[in-house]
């Protein structure tokens, strides 16, 4: 049995009365690429934000790397990276000194700091934008040092939120090779997203619907299970299926309502 | 729980990257003050000069131009003859020929030899109500002067002679640039850290930061930090053009001034804190930086209007207005040279204001981390 990484049990958060997450219970090993799909206000972001320590839980518990969320937030911080849609650079200051910043609040020393930078600079490709403004970036470019940035600090844990909006097909495959890289060096990825394409990427997969989980296995046990070609055909059916047992349909909700 | 100051530097550092690189807000940082101090320093002139007044002078005898000599040789008016009817004398009001107008009636030169009184009629243009006042008061020492040259002795229980300390030469100026700096500091200070910290919230960066280890505080002080040097820069700008254009005197020591300018200058960025915890954009964060901080302290400050003259109820108000008490500092400390245990009260006052916002903030800012 592979070492536990992130473990849920009857994890639940609600927004007044509104349940954006909803009994989730979940296990995801070391060293896999676990995938979350959802429609917008499913509750993938309310769920990445409690693991990673912006949101407290309403009830139910949640550890990440062995550590309780609500009483190791702190250490929990330290041995996680986190990504999100917005890429979260500075936009006004260059590359270099966005991954200054970003060393300097992981307590990385100099030297660290100077070689996670060649590293980044190596692996992307982008030894010449040092100190190019991060407006002037491509996007995909932007995206790739965003992840640089998240990983400057050698997280055991990455939580990914919706990494890939935005940037053009040939840029999203080549950020699922560095995914694939940084796999196999012993970091779990976490990873949220709507692309159903992507989700073949993941080793497993799990598919919620108002705050509750639907579906949680393997891509191709899922589409076996269905007698799908694709995941984006399990999504669709599975959906479908949700709309139709629910009576009372929920009311339009935000996925960033917190 | 102790901070980790490399933390706090790295944000410091890079807040401080973010300053330099927008030319344009360090400009209009630096240049604001100026032209503020230009604009209260010389056209908000409370004194007045050269008024024009109209004269009606029935008497037309030695005395009655003697009188109007008497309005001439001030530097305040302006006399000129009215020929028209008495009637239409309002129309010079209306027509702002005139400001004030003096009927010196027919029997001016006979009643002035033989009886004890005569009256001379004023008419004083009302519509801007301070100047009226002041123009009032303005005749009545010119016709107090004309007595004296008469060599009248009026028979007075006491004789009224003000020296007046501190401002003897009663020049706006030296009034609005401590002014001046109190405005422009808490300007700037409440405006820029809730826009930077807004920004933050805006654009998904301050969620970056809040995964990383760093703590509430050390973000709030690695963001302060580069902005008290900011302001603090600003100060002895708006405080070097006071000396030098102005020759607003000063009389206290720097070093005090100094010390309390920092107090201030934190009073300020913990208003601009608050403001932060509540507003989720910038624009929002300016709008409200600019409404609480602008106007009261513009009106309720004792910058421009005296508290003493305000209706109670907003007397009451401006106890809330930090620059109340830096106002009474600065001016205290540049124009009377008052020293540190002549001012405690103020001090006490603006310490109290700074712990009160900034534990506010400090509590809102970690409650707003966990919705």
């Amino acid at each position: 049995m592979p070492e536990i990484s992130v473990k849920t049990e009857n994890l639940v958060r609600n927004f007044g009365s509104f349940v954006a997450v909803n009994q989730v219970n979940i296990e995801v090993y070391q060293k896999e690429i676990f995938g979350f799909l959802g429609a917008n206000g499913a509750g993938k972001t309310t769920m990445i934000r409690m693991l990673c320590g912006l949101l407290k839980p309403s009830s139910g518990k949640a550890t990440v790397g062995g550590l309780d969320v609500y009483r190791q937030s702190e250490q929990i911080k330290r041995s996680i990276g986190y990504m999100s849609q917005k890429f979260s650079l500075y936009e006004d200051l260059t590359v270099e000194e966005n991954i200054n910043f970003y060393g300097g609040i992981y307590d990385l020393n100099q030297k660290r700091i100077q070689k996670k930078r060649d590293e980044i600079f190596f692996s992307l490709g982008m030894g010449d934008y040092a100190r190019t403004l991060t407006y002037d970036l491509p996007l995909g470019f932007k995206q790739r040092l965003a992840l640089g940035c998240a990983l400057l600090h050698d997280p055991r844990i990455l939580f990914l939120d919706e990494p890939t909006s935005g940037v053009d097909p040939k840029a999203r495959r080549d950020f699922w090779e560095i995914i694939h890289q940084t796999v196999a060096l012993g970091t779990t990825i976490f990873v949220t997203t709507h692309f159903m394409e992507e989700a073949e990427y993941c080793h497993r997969v799990f598919i919620m619907d108002a705050g509750k989980i639907i579906a949680l296995d393997t891509p191709t046990k899922l589409k076996n299970r269905y007698k799908k070609k694709s995941m984006q055909e399990v999504f669709v059916t599975l959906v479908e299926k949700q709309q139709e047992k629910k009576t009372n349909p929920m009311p339009d909700s935000n996925d960033k309502m917190s | 729980m102790s901070l980790s100051k490399d933390r706090i530097s790295a944000i410091a550092r890079k807040e401080f990257f973010h300053i330099i690189y927008d030319f344009r807000t360090l400009f209009i940082i630096f240049l604001m003050p100026v032209v503020q101090l230009i604009i209260f320093g010389y056209a908000l002139n409370l004194e007045i000069q050269r008024v024009d007044m109209a004269v009606v002078d029935l008497a037309r005898s030695t005395q009655s131009r003697k009188l109007v000599g008497q309005f001439s040789g001030s530097k305040f008016f302006r006399p000129f003859f009215y020929q028209g009817r008495l009637d239409d004398l309002e129309d010079l009001f209306k027509s702002r020929e005139a400001k004030v107008a003096m009927v010196i009636p027919f029997d001016f030169e006979r009643k002035l030899q033989n009886e004890t009184s005569v009256q001379v009629q004023f008419l004083v243009d009302a519509s801007d109500a301070n100047a009226a006042i002041l123009i009032r008061n303005y005749c009545n020492q010119v016709i107090m002067d004309y007595n004296e040259n008469r060599g009248v002795k009026l028979p007075l229980p006491f004789d009224l002679r003000s020296t007046i300390l501190f401002n003897p030469e009663l020049k706006s100026s030296h009034f609005f640039v401590p002014g001046v700096i109190a405005m422009i500091l808490i300007m700037i200070s409440a405006l820029l850290t809730s826009i930077t910290i807004s920004r933050e919230k805006e654009t998904g960066t301050m969620e970056q930061i809040l995964v990383s280890p760093v703590r509430p505080l050390e973000i709030i002080s690695g963001k302060v930090i580069p902005y008290i040097v900011l302001a603090f820069l600003d100060a002895a700008v708006i405080l070097l053009v006071g000396l030098v254009v102005f020759k607003v005197p000063f009389k206290g020591s720097l070093f005090l001034l100094t010390g309390l300018t920092v107090l201030y200058i934190l009073t300020a960025l913990s208003l601009g804190l608050l403001i932060s915890t509540q507003a989720r954009t910038q624009q929002v964060a300016m709008m409200m930086a600019l409404l609480i901080t602008l106007l009261p302290t513009v009106m309720l400050s004792g910058l421009v209007f005296p508290i003493a003259s305000m209706p109670k109820l907003l007397q009451y108000l401006t106890y809330l207005i930090p620059a109340r008490y830096f106002l009474l500092i600065v001016r205290g400390i540049m124009l009377k040279g008052s020293v540190f245990s002549q001012l405690l009260g103020p001090c006490f006052f603006l310490a109290l204001l700074t712990l009160i916002l900034l534990g506010v903030s400090v509590k809102r800012f970690n409650m707003n981390l966990e919705r």
